[in-house]
């Protein structure tokens, strides 16, 4: 799991409603203040930082919805 | 983009006839093109048409110009999703001093585009922007219903003479609850559909999603096409592999709520749908489908296009 990872890079760039400390592995992360721009900023971030590219299967709101979400999307990219 | 000669041969062949039939005027630039009496004709008719398929909702008539305020514009993302098609209006804002060095590179060939500044104004990138702003505080009980038109801007040079850089949108907007604008984005893609079928264009919605600049964009298509926000109307102009969408029909949530402050009556956050007729488009895919000559255009499509 990448989930500290996601943590530090959601900190900087999802631009959140609240504290990235404050959220659970599995909390909503659109309800926590995500948007579509937002969610650019954040992919970007992780495709730079694990050097991966999504494939577009991967790019819909499901991928980014939670920490838990992202982690698996990441392994998946990185384990493919 | 990427596009295979063959298309690319039939979208020179088909400028080159409407140039030499004098329904398009080149004006040296890719894209840009005066129109000729028939073609303007064709535009009229069909946007009467248009308005006799809206007339029973006795929408709000406005019309703004093809420019609007700079500081509007910074609030809709444009500029973050549509870098590359964007429109910005410069002028000379200096003195005496300036315009004599300005002057100077201008008669030396010299980029002399670097001596303006930005005005107030940005190119209108699609016929419902203007109106948002100008919505901002509580709708009526039923929301809104405003039929606009103008000139709308997009830098993509292109020998496609569907692919214009300045064209005509006319647009429903509804303004309301979720439920009254998904209803007015599904009602008109039928009925766009319809409208199309009849007057023989060989018209397939599709399913679409706007064309998001760079890496990132990847992620604001992928989440457009999962929710269904965007459906073309795809006729084929100069090519059947590679149809033109002639007119589309988009859900934007509450995109436009959120960034101008409209509010519904119960004071939720707006939101807004539209359908958009691409005229041009609609224009040149008739002009493709029964020829040059409007008085042989079948008897059934004169007729509704009241073209006596």
């Amino acid at each position: 799991m990448y989930t500290e990872e996601i943590r530090e890079i959601l900190a900087k760039h999802a631009r959140l409603a609240v504290d990235v400390k404050e959220l659970a592995d599995n909390s909503n992360l659109y309800q926590a203040g995500l948007t579509s721009l937002t969610t650019v900023n954040l992919m970007l971030a992780i495709e730079d930082h694990f050097d991966i590219e999504f494939p577009d299967s991967l790019l819909g709101r499901n991928t980014f919805g939670s920490i838990e979400a992202i982690s698996e999307a990441v392994e998946e990219v990185l384990n493919s | 983009m990427c596009i295979s000669g063959d298309i690319h041969d039939a979208y020179v062949e088909y400028q080159e006839e409407l140039v030499e039939a004098g329904l398009l005027i080149p004006l040296g630039v890719k894209g840009v093109y005066g129109r000729s009496g028939t073609f303007e004709h064709i535009i009229d008719q069909f946007e009467n048409y248009i308005t006799r398929n809206g007339a029973q909702f006795q929408a709000e008539v406005m019309r703004f110009p093809p420019i609007f305020n700079r500081a509007h514009y910074e609030r809709i993302d444009h500029i973050n999703n549509f870098p590359d098609l964007l429109g910005s209006v410069h002028s000379f804002t200096g003195r005496d001093r300036e315009h004599m060095e300005m002057l100077r590179k201008f008669e030396a060939k010299e980029d002399w585009s670097r001596d303006l500044n930005a005005t107030e104004v940005m190119l209108v990138p699609a016929a419902c922007y203007p109106l948002y702003p100008t919505a901002t505080g509580t709708l009526p009980a039923d929301g809104r219903l405003v039929d606009l038109e103008t000139f709308v801007f997009r830098h993509e040079p292109s020998d496609d003479p569907a692919r214009m850089q300045i064209f005509r949108q006319r647009e429903y907007v509804r303004l309301g609850t979720p439920e009254a604008a998904l209803q007015h984005r599904d009602y008109w893609l039928g009925k766009s559909r319809d409208m199309l079928a009849s007057v023989g264009l060989d018209v397939t919605p599709v399913i679409a999603n706007d064309p998001f600049f760079g890496r990132g964009g990847r992620v604001m298509k992928a989440t457009q096409l999962e929710q269904n926000l965007k459906y073309e109307l795809v006729v084929p102009i100069c090519s059947t592999e590679k149809p033109t969408a002639v007119a589309s029909c988009n859900m934007h949530l509450d995109h436009f709520g959120v960034a101008f402050d409209i509010k519904t009556s119960d004071g939720q956050v707006a939101h807004t749908a539209c359908v958009g007729f691409g005229l041009e488009r609609i224009a040149l895919a008739l002009f493709k489908t029964h020829g040059f000559k409007v008085e042989s255009w079948p008897a059934a499509v004169r007729e509704i296009l009241e073209l006596s």
